[in-house]
This record gives structure tokens, C-alpha cells and sequence, in this order.
């Protein structure tokens, strides 16, 4: 575990009378990758302008190194934000915009140009020092912003769906970078985004965010296998999800079937819903699957088909394969045990942790 | 083919505005000022102009005026855009600020004649500190007071827009990076509001040259501008040669601060 660095402790906001956070708990830790992921409007943006001040909560602490920082004006804190429309200033250059947080401070003018190009060369743009910010593409102010604000050496870096503006092939180019800065420079990044892919490459955590609430927090990977309900099952990744009851312990039921899976520590016949990932699907003959369904229409999608198709019970399905099928022919499709996620309803984060524990460990004896 | 006579069709109206009402009377201007009193081709009324102590005292006097107007109307007017644009009714306010320009000009100097007269309401006031009655109206001051109340709409307006086209993420970036509210005001606000203040000089400074009307109901004629001079020229003495010639400087005065308050290609390093 590192060392803490911000803290959002039942952090509510309200604007009049809509609820924008509701008792939001956040922990950041020294040098790490943390994004806030959720759809447009779910107060992931909110909780970005509060720590770095633009906004004040309404009730709850902001902690910083272990001090309340909520009446710390944004020019005190230890914290730099890139803009989600980079906000570069019109009437400066290139220089004098990386240069304008430094020149705040008083730093011997030879000390700030040799900073100034060091923080260019991070984002490989050294030698646009006099370039005018009109003249930058969309690409470049982009890097020129977040020149800007690692150039203050910030302890945590606040970055607002930076990417968002640019084209598919930058972006991708911007993902790796940013990942890379990151890891090189050692700061703590928090970055917001709607972008799920986005989130699942760079982060090391990740908090799934929807109508101010953290509905989910963990690493990418746990979050993609293991999502806590319908919601983060839908939003992360492409999904299947059927309801279903736990008939017992590692036996759950669906489409009239039982099937064995790896989850337990349910009530027996507890109603719950599965997730099945379209690339934990396989494709075989229709006598050897276990479920049975016809093809409705398919697209490539450059490395893999896109295939939707239906069961008996008109159930859509969706299915990842890397060969295509005919239309309207009829596929079994199979899995394993363990693809198979189940969700309860309502069940919370820590509740999850405490039942995952508690199996887990029943297994162990065993 | 067709669609060429058709756009000349559509521009006609502009062409034809442009050249009657902008084109032909600037001519004219510059036409007469080279004719004399007996109708002669003449450069005389140049050679008057910048021979008479009395014209280059009047073009001074309004470049004066006009330049106290213009700085007081935007000392008063930049706090109240800022103020105007922070308010959570802004476009109440603003027609509030506007409100005024409706009203005939004429009608708003006699207003102030009433405020400012020896039996006004301010002198009415004074009397009763036992101040006693004292004069206002055909001073200096009140030419510049009531100018500059009849200004302050046209240069709020402009700064005021500015103000409202600014993006606050710029005042977020620049308070994040470590700027107070006085550092983000001038390096930041001040600097990008500041097409609109120049907008604003433009549309007070040039008017200002030329204000004829309130120097004499409220100035008194104490005050005599080149607006003054050339209502007396044109209505008075009907040397329109040498009004004409007045006219011709007060345009290439407009000229040169259109210029200067241009937009320049900036120069650096």
C-alpha cells in the first residue's frame, strides 16, 4: 500500500435541490493511475472540480496529505489540472503559456526556460517554444496543456476527458503516453473519462461512477471479470445479461437450464442475473451446445465478427468469434464454469468483498 | 449567367446606400473644402486652418474632451461589465445600462439642465446643507459629466460582450497554475478582454470629437469643440468651405484612431 495523498470523505453536492454527489469516498495513492469512468452527467467531472477547487462541496472533507483542504483557494493546492478544452491562453505563445505558472513563483528566468524545454521534450514537442497556440493542431495543444501543468510538478495530476477531442488513432497514440508519463514521472494521476476502453488500458484503478455514486472501484481487470451489478456489467465491455436463480452453491439457473459455475455464497434459489462476456463464447455444432441459437446478422470488426443472434426464448445474444457464420443458421454456443459471472441485486461493494472472502476461504479449508 | 444578375439584383440596395449616403457625401466633404466663399477652387481654408490659433486651440480642446470622456466613461464602464457579467440577471441589468440610449439626446441634456440649474435638484439639495447654490451647469464639469453619462452605454456594451465570449476555463487554468485573482485579472482577463475596450474607445472617442449639441446646452459654449465650429460654419456663417475642411481633419482624426485601435499582427522577439 502507498501512501495516501488525496482523500474524498462523504463528499456531497447539491445544486439547489438536485443531487449531483451523493457520499462519495475516495482514497488516491502516491504514483498511481486512477480513472473515474462513467456516463456523461454521472458527476465524475464534479468530483475533478472539487479537488482541484473550482468548486466547493456542499458537505464532506477533502483531504490532502492528511489535512482538510476545503477552504484552500485552487492556487494553493498541490494539484494541476489539464482542461478538457485544453484552456491554452489565446495571447500567449507556446513558451509563455508552460511558462505562466512559473513565472508566478519568481524563478530565475534561466531556471524556467531550462524547465519550460524539459517539459516540451516530455511531450515531444521541444522546439515549439515560440509557436503561436492558433497554429497548434488539436494533437499538439493537447500535449502543450499537459506540458503546462506537469511542468508545476504537481503531486496529483487532474486530467478532464482529455482525449475526447481527438481522433481514434491519436488517441490510442495518447493512451500509451500518458501511461508512460505517468510511470516516469511518478505522479498521481486522476484522470475522467466516459471512454470504458480508455479506462480499462491505462488505469491502475478504476472507480465506476453513475448518478453520483461509486458504484464500483478496483483494478481493470477485476472490474471487467467480476462486475458488481447490472450497471458496471453494461457499461464495461460488451455483455450478456440474463436473469437467472442460484439453485445452490457453484449451480446456478437459467433459460431452464442448470449449469455449473465458480460463484457461491448466496441463498439457495436466490434470484440473481449472469453475465456472459461475448468472448467467452464459443461457437460449435448445435447438437453440442449449450444453448442454441440462430444467427441474425454479424459484422466484422477488423479482428473479430460481431455476431448477434437469438435463442429460443428470443433472448439476444452476442457473441465474439474470429471466423464468421452464415445468417440465419443455427449455432450452439458453449462456455466455461468459470465465465460464467453471477450478480445479486443490490449487493454492495464491500458486501461483494465480504462474500468473495468468506468462499474463497471456505474453498481453501476444503 | 442568370445567377450573376441575380446576386447584382441583391447587392444593389447595399451599393446603392453605400454610394449616396457614404460614398457621394464624403466626396462632397472633401469637395467644398477646397472651395472659398465666392465659389473658387482655393486652399486657403487648409492654410486658415493651420494657421489660426483659434482652430488648432478647438481641435485640441475636442481631442481633450474627448479623451476625458472616453478614460472616464471606461473607468466606470470596465468595473460595471465585470460587475453586469458576474450578476446572476445579467441581461436585466444590461437593458437596464442600454436603457437610456432610447431616450433622444436633446430630451436627456434638457433633463440634466433641470438637475444641474441654479433652481435644480442638486442645487436644491445644497441649499438646504447650507452649502448654498452653486454653479454647475456650464462648467467644464458638467460637460464632461453629462458626455460621459451619454457615452458609458456604447463602451459597457462591447467590453461587456468581450466579457461574456470569454471561456472561464481560461480563469480556471489560470488560477490552478497558481495565479490570485489580481494576477489571473491582469495576465489573463485583462489582456483578452481588452478587443472589446478598444471596441468601446472607437465607439465613444470618435462621437466624443465631434459633440456639438451638449457644449452648448450644457457647456455653455465654454467648452468649444470642432462639432461647435462646424455647426457655426455650415448654419451661421455659411462658409461651408471651410466647415468642409473642419469636417476633412475630424475624418482623418477618425482614421488615425481606428488605426491605433485596430487590430495589429502582434511582433515578438
Amino acid at each position: 500500500m502507498g501512501k495516501t495523498i488525496v482523500e474524498l470523505r462523504n463528499i456531497v453536492k447539491k445544486y439547489d435541490d438536485s443531487v449531483i454527489l451523493k457520499n462519495i469516498n475516495i482514497k488516491l495513492e502516491e504514483g498511481k493511475f486512477y480513472t473515474l469512468l462513467g456516463p456523461s452527467g454521472c458527476g465524475k467531472t464534479t468530483i475533478l472540480r472539487i479537488i482541484g477547487g473550482f468548486i466547493d462541496a456542499t458537505s464532506g472533507d477533502i483531504l490532502f496529505n492528511g489535512k482538510r483542504i476545503n477552504d484552500v483557494p485552487t492556487n494553493h493546492r498541490q494539484v494541476n489540472t489539464v482542461f478538457q478544452d485544453y484552456a491554452l491562453f489565446p495571447h500567449m505563445n507556446v513558451f509563455e503559456n508552460v511558462a505562466f505558472g512559473l513565472k508566478l513563483q519568481h524563478i530565475p528566468k534561466q531556471t524556467i526556460i531550462a524547465k519550460v524545454q524539459r517539459a516540451l521534450k516530455l511531450v515531444h514537442l521541444d522546439g515549439y517554444q515560440d509557436r503561436e497556440i492558433t497554429a497548434l493542431s488539436g494533437g499538439q495543444k493537447q500535449r502543450i496543456a499537459i506540458a503546462r501543468a506537469i511542468v508545476m510538478k504537481p503531486k496529483v495530476l487532474l486530467l478532464d476527458e482529455p482525449l475526447s477531442a481527438l481522433d481514434a488513432k491519436l488517441r490510442k497514440e495518447m493512451q500509451y503516453e500518458l501511461r508512460s508519463l505517468q510511470q516516469r514521472l511518478g505522479i498521481t494521476f486522476l484522470f475522467v473519462t466516459h471512454d470504458q476502453e480508455e479506462a480499462l488500458a491505462m488505469s491502475d484503478e478504476i472507480f465506476v461512477i453513475n448518478h453520483g455514486q461509486v458504484l464500483q472501484s478496483g483494478s481493470p481487470v477485476s472490474i471487467y471479470d467480476e462486475p458488481l451489478n447490472h450497471f458496471v456489467a453494461d457499461f464495461i465491455g460488451e455483455s450478456n445479461i440474463i436473469p437467472g436463480k442460484m439453485i445452490k452453491d457453484y449451480e446456478v439457473e437459467f433459460l431452464g437450464k442448470r449449469f455449473e459455475c465458480a460463484d457461491a455464497g448466496m441463498r439457495p434459489n436466490e434470484p440473481i442475473e449472469v453475465v456472459l462476456r461475448p468472448e467467452d463464447l464459443d461457437i460449435t455444432l448445435p447438437q453440442q451446445g449449450k444453448i442454441i441459437v440462430t444467427v441474425k446478422s454479424q459484422l466484422f470488426r477488423g479482428d473479430y465478427y460481431e455476431i448477434a443472434a437469438v435463442d429460443e426464448d428470443d433472448n439476444e445474444w452476442l457473441i465474439h468469434a474470429i471466423n464468421p457464420v452464415t445468417n440465419n443458421s443455427t449455432i450452439g454456443i458453449t462456455f466455461d464454469p468459470e465465465d460464467i459471472h453471477v450478480m445479486r441485486f443490490n449487493e454492495s461493494e464491500t458486501d461483494f468483498d465480504a462474500r468473495l472472502d468468506q468462499y474463497e476461504g471456505e474453498e481453501r479449508e476444503k | 449567367m442568370k445567377n450573376k444578375y441575380v446576386q447584382w439584383l441583391f447587392n444593389l440596395p447595399y451599393l446603392l446606400w453605400l454610394a449616396l449616403f457614404v460614398i457621394i457625401p464624403l466626396l462632397l466633404i472633401f469637395y467644398y473644402s477646397f472651395i472659398d466663399l465666392n465659389g473658387h477652387f482655393t486652399l486657403a481654408n487648409y492654410a486658415t486652418y493651420f494657421h489660426s490659433g483659434t482652430y488648432l486651440k478647438m481641435t485640441f480642446n475636442s481631442v481633450w474632451y474627448a479623451f476625458l470622456v472616453t478614460a472616464i466613461a471606461l473607468l466606470v464602464s470596465y468595473p460595471l461589465a465585470y460587475f453586469l457579467h458576474q450578476t446572476k440577471h445579467k441581461q436585466l441589468w444590461l437593458l437596464l445600462v442600454i436603457l437610456p440610449t432610447w431616450i433622444n439626446l436633446l430630451l436627456k441634456a434638457y433633463a440634466f439642465i433641470g438637475i444641474f440649474g441654479q433652481n435644480g435638484s442638486i442645487n436644491t439639495f445644497l441649499s438646504l446643507l447650507g452649502i448654498g447654490p452653486k454653479q454647475i451647469l456650464f462648467t467644464d464639469f458638467s460637460f464632461v459629466f453629462v458626455a460621459t453619462y451619454i457615452e458609458i452605454p456604447f463602451m459597457v456594451l462591447p467590453i461587456f460582450n468581450n466579457m461574456e465570449e470569454l471561456n472561464p476555463s481560461y480563469i480556471n487554468a489560470s488560477r490552478d497554475l497558481g495565479a490570485t485573482s489580481w494576477q489571473t485579472f491582469i495576465k489573463v482577463i485583462w489582456p483578452l478582454t481588452l478587443p472589446g475596450v478598444k471596441a468601446g474607445i472607437q465607439a465613444v472617442f470618435i462621437p466624443s470629437l465631434s459633440l456639438f449639441m451638449l457644449t452648448r446646452l450644457i457647456g455653455g459654449n465654454r467648452v468649444i469643440t470642432l462639432g461647435t465650429a462646424i455647426e457655426e460654419h455650415f448654419l451661421t456663417t455659411m462658409n461651408w468651405g471651410m466647415g468642409s475642411t473642419i469636417g476633412v481633419v475630424l475624418i482623418l482624426a477618425m482614421v488615425l484612431i481606428m488605426m491605433i485601435t485596430g487590430e495589429h499582427h502582434r511582433k515578438r522577439r
